[in-house]
């Protein structure tokens, strides 16, 4: 049974008796990482699920209890976190929607005959291959309202951007769109440039009105490959940690991932954060695994 | 295309190139800001109006490198002879160069922490391409049961919060004495982007045509012989994209250097960062160090380029 499912290839040739089998091939290529995985990222895992279960401090010499499910219930009721995830979700939105128009807006720009378009392309993509967190914090400079140059451009005068608690996670997500717009905008771009030319062709003869057009052939047919790039994008700012943690510090920025990292390794509430951590992963999974399900489907078509 | 090209039509194209290079202007300032910056003398970096025009200077990169304190009283003109001109221009900026008893001078804590952004972002790269390469060829050429699952899972382990995972790491790491350590990162950057690699480098291997290993297999080579000689060879394209975007990865990350290293293994992100205490930070100095950082990775992007699609969508998406 073992062994007929192993290859596809013709094991009575003469190449198959010789060396290694296939199945010890396919063994020795794929078991070393499934087992660095699960050590590295399973385990730990693990480990964390049981001190989610106790009163542990990693600061404190003292043994760890035991609690049950303390630790959830204090979490689920704690108007704090839920303002946290609150904070996370307006994050999500604005960053994520400011994404999709601006990388859908430009795409649909860059989508015909531009001169120069393959080094335009490749320099919008620059912003989203920096590090977050060095090019997060140049923005403090651009930000700043005494000399920053975005106040001076825009003619705000002294308007307070990082250090206006109303104010503040905006500009981390105006950083956060400037950033990541260009991987909407090059999932877009393939989305639109496979479109087939003979659909607006036929439009064009059936005297179609550019708005038809858009509503009825190209937005149907990048609808998928914008999926992707919208639940990719959402997960990734439901994570968010480094722009928010380097720009500001105001309590209105506190995304989840501020709270966690401040929970375990500021407060060293160790068990309670293994807690948090446990209830922030499930939901990651949750999208993660709609997000696998829409690459799939991408991918068979 | 050409026979319904209208007036009209020209004129709209002529809009998008303006708005094409428009966008492409804002989206390029800040990082034009930072390289100008890097170039400044200190009194022009913090001005209103913002200064464009100047004459462009090396002394933040000379700053960078340097550990310096404050000027009580102005050098005498033979120290300032004597000086070196790297050591004139900060002079200038009325500062001196901090040199330790036998007189040699002390760096700042730059160099040390770009080496190791080199040192963990490298190595754990080769390790992540070279695991993820043969991962790849099992999942493309072998029947393999619940594979569906097991690449879910793969997956996922990408997606997980690396703040979630650092908290048991780091009480582990600390177990074991690898907090602050190279490998410490290492091991985790390895992990983080053998996912990743596994998952882009299947895209490549797939689009390998099966004919060639059977070939070769025909003429009597064995399996690994068929792998190294033709499969991987074909593949090299591939593990090169695959290597530079996890280069990138481990190069940019942030989250975990911050909790896992401190001093020792510390890598530039975190350090740069930290470099802004509370009193008037001088920026071209940190310019100039955001610049050295993000030089490899500009230019990394410009070699990926006809890469960057499939690598940013897990390969699901192809050009």
């Amino acid at each position: 049974m073992a062994t007929t499912m192993i290859t596809t290839l013709d094991r009575s040739s003469r190449s198959a008796a010789r060396g290694m089998s296939d199945l010890t091939i396919r063994n020795l290529f794929i078991i070393p990482t499934i087992v660095f995985l699960i050590v590295f990222n399973i385990f730990p895992l693990l480990y964390s699920l049981g001190y989610s279960f106790t009163d542990f401090r990693a600061s404190s010499p003292a043994a760890a209890n035991f609690v049950g499910l303390q630790n959830y219930r204090e979490l689920l009721n704690d108007p704090f976190i839920w303002s946290n995830f609150a904070i996370t979700a307006k994050y999500v939105i604005v960053s994520v929607v400011g994404q999709v128009v601006v990388g859908f807006g430009v795409a649909l720009l860059l989508n015909r005959d531009i001169p120069l378009k393959g080094l335009l392309t490749t320099l919008l993509l620059l912003p989203m291959m920096l590090s977050m967190a060095v090019v997060g914090l140049f923005w403090k400079l651009l930000y700043d309202p005494s000399f920053g140059i975005i106040n001076y451009t825009l003619g705000l005068g002294s308007f307070e951007w990082l250090s206006n608690p109303d104010m503040a996670l905006y500009a981390v997500a105006i950083t956060d769109i400037w950033m990541w717009s260009p991987f909407v905008m090059l999932l877009s771009l393939a989305g639109l440039s496979a479109v087939p030319k003979h659909l607006y062709e036929a439009a064009a003869i059936d005297r179609a009105g550019s708005f038809y057009t858009f509503f009825r052939i190209t937005l149907p047919l990048v609808a998928p490959i914008l999926m992707i790039a919208i639940i990719f994008r959402t997960m990734e700012a439901f994570k968010t940690f480094d722009l928010a943690y380097i720009l500001t510090s105001q309590p209105t920025t506190e995304v989840i991932s501020i709270r966690l990292y401040k929970m375990a390794f500021q407060e060293w509430q160790t068990g309670r954060s293994c807690a948090l951590a446990y209830i922030v992963l499930i939901m990651i999974l949750a999208i993660t695994n709609i997000y696998v399900k829409y690459l799939n489907k991408v991918k068979e078509r | 295309m050409a026979a319904v090209t209208t007036s009209a039509e020209r004129s709209l194209n002529k809009l998008a190139i303006v708005g094409v290079l428009i966008v492409t202007m804002i989206f390029l300032a800040p990082i034009y800001w930072i390289a100008s910056t890097a170039f400044k003398p200190r009194n022009l970096a913090t001005t209103i109006p913002p200064t464009v025009v100047f004459q462009p200077e090396i002394s933040p990169f000379v700053k960078l490198f340097t550990k310096r304190s404050q000027l009580r009283t102005a050098p005498t003109p033979e120290q300032y002879a004597a000086a070196p001109w790297w050591e004139r221009l900060v002079f200038d900026g009325g500062e001196k160069v901090v040199r330790s008893g036998r007189g040699e001078v002390q760096w700042s804590g730059y160099p040390s922490r770009f080496m190791n952004s080199l040192i963990v972002a490298i190595t754990s790269t080769i390790l992540a391409v070279g695991m993820g390469t043969f991962t790849a060829y099992g999942f493309s050429r072998f029947k393999i049961k619940g594979e569906q699952d097991l690449l879910f899972f793969i997956l996922s382990t990408r997606m997980l919060p690396p703040v979630v995972v650092a908290i048991p790491m780091f009480l582990m790491y600390r177990a074991v004495g690898l907090n602050d350590t190279h490998w410490g990162l290492i091991i985790l950057y390895t992990a983080f982007n053998l996912s990743f690699s596994v998952w882009l480098m299947k895209g490549f291997m797939d689009e390998i045509p099966k004919e060639y290993e059977e070939a070769a297999l025909v003429d009597g080579y064995t399996r690994m012989e068929a792998f190294f000689k033709i499969v991987l060879p074909e593949a090299a394209t591939g593990i090169a994209a695959t290597a530079v975007f996890c280069f990138i990865t481990a190069w940019n990350e942030y989250a975990f250097a911050l909790i896992m290293t401190n001093r020792r293994a510390q890598t530039a992100p975190p350090f740069i960062p930290s470099q802004v205490g509370s009193g008037l930070p001088d920026w071209t100095v940190i310019a100039a160090g955001t610049f050295l950082f993000l030089l490899p990775v500009a230019i990394f992007t410009f070699l990926l380029r006809n890469h960057l699609l499939r690598g940013m969508s897990f390969g699901a998406i192809r050009k």
